[in-house]
């Protein structure tokens, strides 16, 4: 698209909502808020105490898988009835990691990511006054809002969470015979998970007509900054994806409270055949995985969007390659749709369809590598500035390609058999999705605090914060290759059952330590958010000398963004270092020198 | 009494922070007013933090190899096992030599390019050709991986048999196997859990003629070097069929028949005089003793390898390959369903 295409003037209905000071009160700024910062903040605080639940989940667990079957008081006092003298039962054990999924994948990586940075970022960097609606946006968040509360209820439900896995495969989370967490703690689960997809429905169409309608003059689709670009693309693939997950959940209640046979077929349980025919469980794997996969990417362009800025801001360097960095965004969202078979292959399908997500599969390591050796080569003759926020996007790269390759081995039917839910599944999308989107998010945070909060937060507790994860993120994960090359499978309450594991029980034990402690750490990010918020020093302007327009608006929060007219935009984002010019970095605001060309 | 006596510590701990930071704050704002800005300083610190540690990371990846590559599964013991392997074996080629390539490259960049005062960095936007190339090798490499992949897809998913496989059905519940020969017809009988009932736990049909002589059994017994035709089914919810050693797995789906195919290679006798499998179970045994446990001796196993309720980490059953001889001796021994029901 070509700039001439989209310059218009700013549009009136813009300066419109600087005319109107609205009396703000508590209850408008702080609660019912339309303001899309405000919004995002809402998202990121919530996303952050469901991270917080989610993250002590994984270590009340991983503190079974250490030392199976034994009494820790610790585990009685968090699970009450669940942990009779301290020792954890196989139920709820299965409910921690189902909710631990549930919450770190849809809460915190979906709401929690791309929530807070596309509310905070797409007005604020395409030269916007706020959301296309404002109203729909402040829904959005209190659908989320909904949902979190009812899914943190759910925890408390005499029967226990929903314990099927997170991906609550039927007949499992159908039958409340089958096991006790598919009673009411399911029945809840499948309710939180509506609202959930309809604040994401509100969101995505949100995010989608506020960047194709509203981007300021001067603002092409070639000169949006990558972030815009990956929270543009995520919300596409939500609003195409999310809508099949509804309508998997749906089919389940149907099955689950009105008798009908979606899903299930030919059950006998507790003594007895059940009066359902003709469905299929696998049907609901591929309406599941319709969105699952897709849902991956979901997770984590907004990470791979938020750290290219990042890396090229702290480079000092424009993104290497922008146009193959937007390809590659594209190609990945678009081959996400017809790869979802490949969690499947051992599922009986038809061996053909094994073939073809096979070949879909193991194409997306193409986009993936160019995106992979892009930021190298950004880094490449840079001059690296060390803000925490460039050591989580350095730290995401890192965690990208590691997890990248063994989707190599994982994407290939043949090679699935034998490792498919293991532990190597476990360690291969913790890698590349889990702690890539976490590190991402981290970034994030860091680098738009000053943005969120008008202070900075604290550089050396960043600094501690980020090397002990990133040691003991890899501790956590990499050694469960090992433990899934064994054969060891996954959602285990113990290994014990099996002499052949025994010796894999050290593994398990150095596992638990690294996740204990770096669980732990994540205290100091949690303290450095809330102790800067309110005391960290104030922030200047445009504190990391970037180019993207949200570093020209003021420190101070203002409805509307801008206290004039809202920027025009003259070139692309990534002008750092650029020959000729004075600092090495020139705003997008800047109008083109005499004599400069402008690629973009 | 320790749970509270953590979260005291925690409490502690948050509020000595917050003295130390307001004290070390204070006293910056009395140095020089804002400091929290990367200095040169911590651009040395971090850029050479990340060499250390990246390859530090890379290292204890060679460490673990090193270490933990003797817990990786013992050679196949099915036909199709050794094509699995060799896939694999050239899969974790490919990909560990790009992590070995790619990881240092991008920690030494990272120290190498830290920021310094008065360096300023190139701009160097894009370069065609360079980005062709990183497109192509991989897409190359891939195409290797692929077309290999799917012709040792179709070989173990599609086996063209030179003599009729055994037709064995495994059956699932929670939380356990059940096994059904199909007699000497090599047919199995119809079944369903419509007719499940007192003894008959798989539903067999007694009407069925073929079901006469189906024998069912809590074992899984395989004649060595003969392909087998496995039949899953479940009654309850799905559960996974996953047989490591012989590098197979097939969900067992209720309300539909899944199959895998393959031909055991190895007897139990011969896989326990195994190097790896030797060492494995003198490890194993070392432990055991240690707590006390019984001397563990290795067995063929199924797990249950999709997660079917409380007691799904402890659904499993020994498989037994042996002499043609000694598994019909053993065969022979079973009562068939004509007998039994």
């Amino acid at each position: 698209m070509s700039a001439t295409k989209t310059t218009y003037e700013t549009p009136h209905y813009q300066d419109h909502l600087m005319e109107h000071h609205h009396e703000e009160n508590f209850i408008t700024k702080y609660i019912f808020s339309t303001d899309h910062k405000m919004i995002g903040k809402q998202f990121l605080i919530t996303g952050m105490i469901m991270g917080i639940i989610g993250v002590m989940m994984s270590m009340l667990f991983r503190l079974e898988l250490a030392y199976p079957e034994q009494s820790f008081p610790i585990l009685e006092f968090f699970l009450g009835k669940w942990a009779p003298d301290g020792v954890m039962d196989p139920n709820i054990y299965l409910a921690l990691v189902t909710i631990h999924g549930t919450i770190m994948v849809f809460f915190v990586l979906t709401a929690g990511l791309s929530g807070t940075f596309s509310n905070l970022l797409i007005p604020l960097q395409i030269g916007a006054r706020d959301m296309a609606s404002g109203f729909m946006n402040a829904l959005s968040y209190w659908f989320f809002f909904l949902s979190s509360v009812i899914m943190v209820a759910s925890l408390f439900v005499e029967s226990g969470p929903a314990a099927a896995g997170w991906t609550v495969y039927p007949p499992l989370s159908a039958l409340p015979q089958a096991m006790p967490g598919s009673g009411m703690g399911m029945t809840l689960w499948l309710i939180s998970m509506t609202f959930f997809i309809v604040s994401s429905l509100l969101g995505s169409l949100n995010y989608i007509v506020t960047v194709l309608n509203m981007r300021t003059k001067g603002m092409s689709m070639t000169r949006l900054p990558l972030t815009i670009w990956a929270f543009f693309v995520t919300a596409v693939l939500g609003t195409l994806s999310f809508p099949v997950l509804l309508s998997a959940a749906l089919l389940l209640m149907f099955d689950r409270m009105l008798g009908t046979s979606f899903y299930l077929s030919d059950i006998f349980i507790g003594g007895e055949v059940l009066n359902f025919s003709g469905g299929s469980p696998v049907l609901y794997q591929h309406l599941f995985w319709f969105l699952g996969h897709p849902e991956v990417y979901i997770i984590l362009l907004p990470a791979l969007g938020i750290s290219s800025e990042v890396i090229a801001t702290n480079s000092r360097k424009p993104i290497f390659g922008y146009r193959a960095m937007v390809g590659s965004i594209l190609a990945i969202a678009f081959l996400s749709f017809i790869v979802w078979g490949h969690h499947m292959f051992v599922t009986g399908m038809n061996p053909f369809l094994g073939s073809v997500f096979t070949f879909t599969t193991l194409l997306i390591a193409i986009p993936s590598a160019v995106k992979a050796f892009n930021y190298i080569t950004t880094l490449w003759k840079g001059n690296i500035q060390y803000t925490p926020a460039m050591l989580f996007s350095i730290g995401l790269v890192s965690t990208f390609v590691t997890g990248g390759l063994t989707g190599v081995i994982l994407g290939d039917s043949a090679l699935d058999i034998n490792v498919h839910d293991t532990y190597f599944v476990v360690a291969h999308f913790h890698i590349v999705m889990g702690l890539s989107a976490i590190f991402g998010m981290f970034a994030g945070v860091y680098h738009w605090f000053p943005k969120m909060y008008g202070r900075m937060m604290n550089k050396s507790l960043g600094y501690a914060h980020f090397w002990l994860t990133f040691v003991t993120a890899y501790g956590v994960f990499f050694p469960m290759h090992f433990l899934g090359m064994a054969g060891l499978p996954r959602r285990y309450y113990s290994n014990t059952a099996f002499p052949m594991f025994d010796n894999l029980a050290d593994i398990n034990v150095l596992i638990t330590y690294f996740a204990i402690i770096g669980g732990i750490a994540q205290l100091i990010f949690i303290f450095n958010f809330f102790y800067s918020m309110r005391r960290g020093p104030k922030a200047t302007q445009n504190p990391w000398r970037a180019n993207s327009l949200e570093w020209t608006t003021p420190v101070e929060h203002l409805h509307g963004n801008w206290p004039g007219s809202v920027p025009e935009v003259h070139r692309w984002a990534y002008d750092y270092s650029k020959p000729g010019a004075e600092e090495d970095f020139v705003p997008q605001n800047v109008p083109l020198a005499e004599g400069e060309e402008s690629g973009h | 009494m320790s749970t509270v006596s953590i979260i005291v510590l925690i409490v502690l701990g948050i509020l000595t922070l917050v003295q130390v930071m307001r004290i070390s704050e204070i006293s910056s704002e009395i140095q020089k007013g804002k400091d929290n800005a990367v200095s040169e300083k911590d651009n040395d610190t971090q850029g050479t933090l990340m060499l250390l540690v990246g390859f530090g990371f890379v290292i204890s990846v060679v460490v673990m190899y090193l270490a933990w590559g003797k817990h990786l599964l013992p050679e196949p013991a099915s036909a199709h096992g050794k094509e699995f392997d060799g896939l694999m074996n050239l899969s974790m080629l490919i990909i560990n030599i790009v992590f070995f390539v790619v990881q240092p490259i991008l920690f030494y960049f990272a120290w190498k390019y830290r920021g310094k005062k008065g360096q300023k960095a190139v701009y160097y936007e894009h370069n065609n050709k360079l980005e062709l190339f990183w497109t192509m090798v991989p897409a190359l490499a891939l195409a290797v991986l692929i077309i290999w992949g799917l012709n040792v897809w179709s070989t173990v998913m599609m086996p063209e048999n030179e003599e009729e496989p055994m037709v064995v059905e495994v059956y699932a519940q929670q939380f356990n196997w059940t096994t059904r020969y199909a007699g000497a017809d090599n047919q199995l009988g119809n079944a369903t859990v419509y007719e499940i009932e007192g003894a008959n736990i798989l539903g067999v049909d007694t009407k069925d003629a073929a079901s006469a002589d189906d024998i069912v059994a809590k074992e899984l017994h395989l004649p060595v070097g003969k392909p087998v035709l496995f039949q899953f089914r479940s009654q309850d919810v799905i559960h996974s069929a996953y047989f490591p050693h012989f590098r197979a797995q097939m969900n067992c789906v209720p309300g539909a028949v899944t199959y895998f195919q393959f031909t055991p290679t190895l007897t139990t006798a011969e896989i326990r005089q195994n190097k790896d499998v030797k060492n494995h179970v003198e490890e194993v045994n070392t432990i055991r003793e240690a707590k006390g446990e019984d001397v563990w001796e290795f067995n063929y196993v199924l797990l249950c390898n999709k997660i079917c309720g409380a007691a799904h980490y402890n659904m499993q059953m020994d498989i037994i390959v042996e002499t043609e001889d000694e598994f019909n001796a053993w065969l022979n021994e079973q009562k068939t369903v004509a007998e039994t029901l």
